[in-house]
């Protein structure tokens, strides 16, 4: 019976997405993104751009794909706000490179592993636009809330669970 | 050297792509006017174009999909969810009954207020024109507080124009596009407005925080400011016009950064998380909209006869007592002016309110046994029974009696 190991072919298997998926999926997470909060608050706790830019980095496993779909997803968001452009474009762009550097060597199918993924990369952009913000834009009003980080990591970390699931049905073997 | 550039491609994408947003980011950013916060101000040329294409690309689905379900929402509202609708139609009624008598009897003060101000050359803003406009979409992040409406510069849309709801001011326009326009809230870090404290009259600059909460943060500890007062705009930031409804006063502490100022949090008067419909703000005018005056008009008119028919009454039966001071409906206020619960017995008549247009009885300074009301009614008089002291009249001038 043959051994599945972290460096089994079956794990490092990169998979590839239709092109309409590729544009699309994103596309609806950041129509649902600057919808649902109209008439649900809360709902600016989940960041589902962040969740599709984790899958389709982790997915590819490839850092140049991962860092301009990163990226690109991140400048929409820039485009919704009040902020300059790159702010969202520069967080997202790194997630995205490390996301698909860690799908080498992580079982990104693993359950486990996807909610430890979103929940660490929730904190990573945190942090990455709070020294954008304070550091690179020189913004005094922004201020680090730890606590509501957290609850926004625990949040996305749930939310990502069904989004990925729903997004593995669109996946393609390369 | 190719094979440096192919062994660390991947590292070097990340570098030039983060460089080039970095470089963006320099090129974007504006040395901020003295006093402002970057963000709020409306975009340069070349970025507005970018956030225009990326509004452009959004909008119309937002668009469509606010469109079926607000058509959607209409059917259930008006033909299939009309529970209670007599009810409060009729509490409706009675609330314009209400509201028309308060008209009336603050029309004189208002008109008072405003030859006072013509006199001394206030320069006074009244809203002139207003555009309704819904609210189609959000940022979508908690870090940039900001909707997208419905209505653009086709509408007579511009930047800067403020706000509103009808229970006080939610933010200004930041961008505009054609067809839609950017509302940056006031809660928004990035966002700033004048105000004054409605009954200390303390001017404080309005600023939102990074927590999504609205703060005046430029004031020292002063004991007259509490918690619930109410606060207005000042009409100082040159975007709001004076007067309109802010919030209340939820909470003063120190700040710790900025030592010795304090920070009062306000609580908005505007449901910031649930706005659907708001009112931009399209023109000012120093004069009362024609629809305003003639209300105006009505209302003093109102007043006015309200007031001639309580003289007569007043000469006709000069022992009229409209009961408001031994009612149990009757309260003191603070300053032991007598407020009537009931709503029947305000100065305002109106056609079929009992009691409407009778003048009330000013309280006696020393109540005795001759005060209208302190007799008990003859039916419980007894012959040869011994005189009942007036409770109410010992409590309120004890040294009197036991002189």
């Amino acid at each position: 019976m043959p051994e599945h190991s972290y460096t089994s072919r079956a794990e490092l298997d990169q998979y590839a997405f239709r092109p309409i998926v590729t544009v699309l999926a994103p596309l609806l997470c950041i129509l649902l993104q600057a919808m649902l909060p109209k008439t649900w608050a809360r709902f600016n706790y989940v960041d589902l751009p962040l969740i599709a830019t984790i899958f389709f980095a982790v997915a590819r496993r490839n850092p140049i794909t991962g860092t301009i779909t990163g990226t690109l997803i991140g400048l929409l968001q820039d485009g919704l706000t009040n902020h300059p452009f790159g702010v969202y474009g520069i967080a997202k762009g790194v997630i995205g490179y490390i996301a698909a550097s860690i799908g080498f060597a992580v079982d990104v199918d693993n359950m486990v592993n996807r909610v430890l993924l979103n929940f660490g990369f929730s904190l990573v952009q945190s942090g990455m636009l709070y020294l954008i913000s304070r550091r690179l834009l020189a913004d005094p009003s922004v201020h680090l809330q730890p606590v509501h980080e957290l609850i926004c990591a625990v949040v996305n970390a749930i939310v990502a669970i069904p989004v990925f699931l729903l997004l593995d049905r669109f996946k393609l073997r390369e | 050297m190719d094979s440096f550039f192919f062994r660390f491609r991947n590292a070097l994408v990340l570098i030039v792509v983060v460089l080039l947003q970095v470089f963006a980011l320099a090129v974007q950013v504006q040395r901020p006017v003295e006093g402002t916060v970057p963000g709020g101000t409306p975009d340069g040329k070349k970025i507005t174009l970018l956030r225009r294409w990326t509004v452009a690309l959004v909008t119309p689905i937002e668009r469509l999909t606010h469109g079926s379900s607000l058509h959607t929402r209409s059917v259930w509202d008006n033909y299939i969810d009309l529970r209670h609708t007599r009810q409060q139609n009729q509490q409706l009624k009675q609330e314009v009954t209400q509201l028309r008598e308060e008209e009336a009897a603050f029309a004189e003060d208002a008109a008072q207020g405003r030859r006072l101000q013509a006199i001394l050359g206030f320069q006074q803003q009244y809203i002139a024109r207003t555009v309704a406009a819904q609210v189609i979409g959000t940022s979508g992040t908690d870090r940039s507080h900001v909707l997208y409406l419905d209505k653009g510069l086709a509408d007579g849309l511009r930047p800067n124009q403020p706000v509103i709801t009808p229970y006080g001011i939610v933010g200004k326009l930041r961008d505009v596009f054609p067809h839609t326009s950017q509302l940056l809230l006031i809660n928004d870090s990035s966002s700033g407005a004048g105000v004054l404290l409605e009954s200390t009259r303390i001017r404080g600059i309005l600023r939102g925080t990074s927590a999504g909460e609205i703060q005046i943060n430029n004031l020292t500890p002063d004991q007259r400011i509490k918690p619930g007062e109410p606060v207005v705009t000042s009409g100082g930031d040159q975007v709001f016009p004076r007067g309109l409804p802010v919030g209340t006063i939820q909470s003063i502490v120190p700040d710790p950064q900025h030592q010795p100022y304090t920070a009062i949090t306000i609580k908005p008067a505007a449901n910031l998380s649930q706005l659907e419909e708001v009112l931009v703000i399209t023109g000012t005018s120093p004069t009362l909209p024609a629809q305003a005056q003639a209300d105006a008009a009505q209302a003093e008119a109102t007043a006015e006869e309200n007031k001639r028919a309580a003289e007569v009454l007043a000469e006709k039966l000069p022992n009229i007592n409209d009961q408001t001071t031994n009612s149990s409906n009757t309260a003191p206020n603070n300053d032991g002016k007598p407020i009537d619960t009931t709503g029947q017995n305000l100065i305002g008549g109106l056609p079929g309110v009992p009691n409407s247009g009778l003048p009330k009885v000013q309280p006696a300074v020393h109540p005795d046994r001759y005060t209208p009301g302190a007799t008990p009614p003859a039916a419980d008089l007894q012959p040869g029974a011994p005189e009942k002291s007036n409770t109410s009249q010992t409590t309120d001038s004890p040294k009197s009696d036991t002189r």
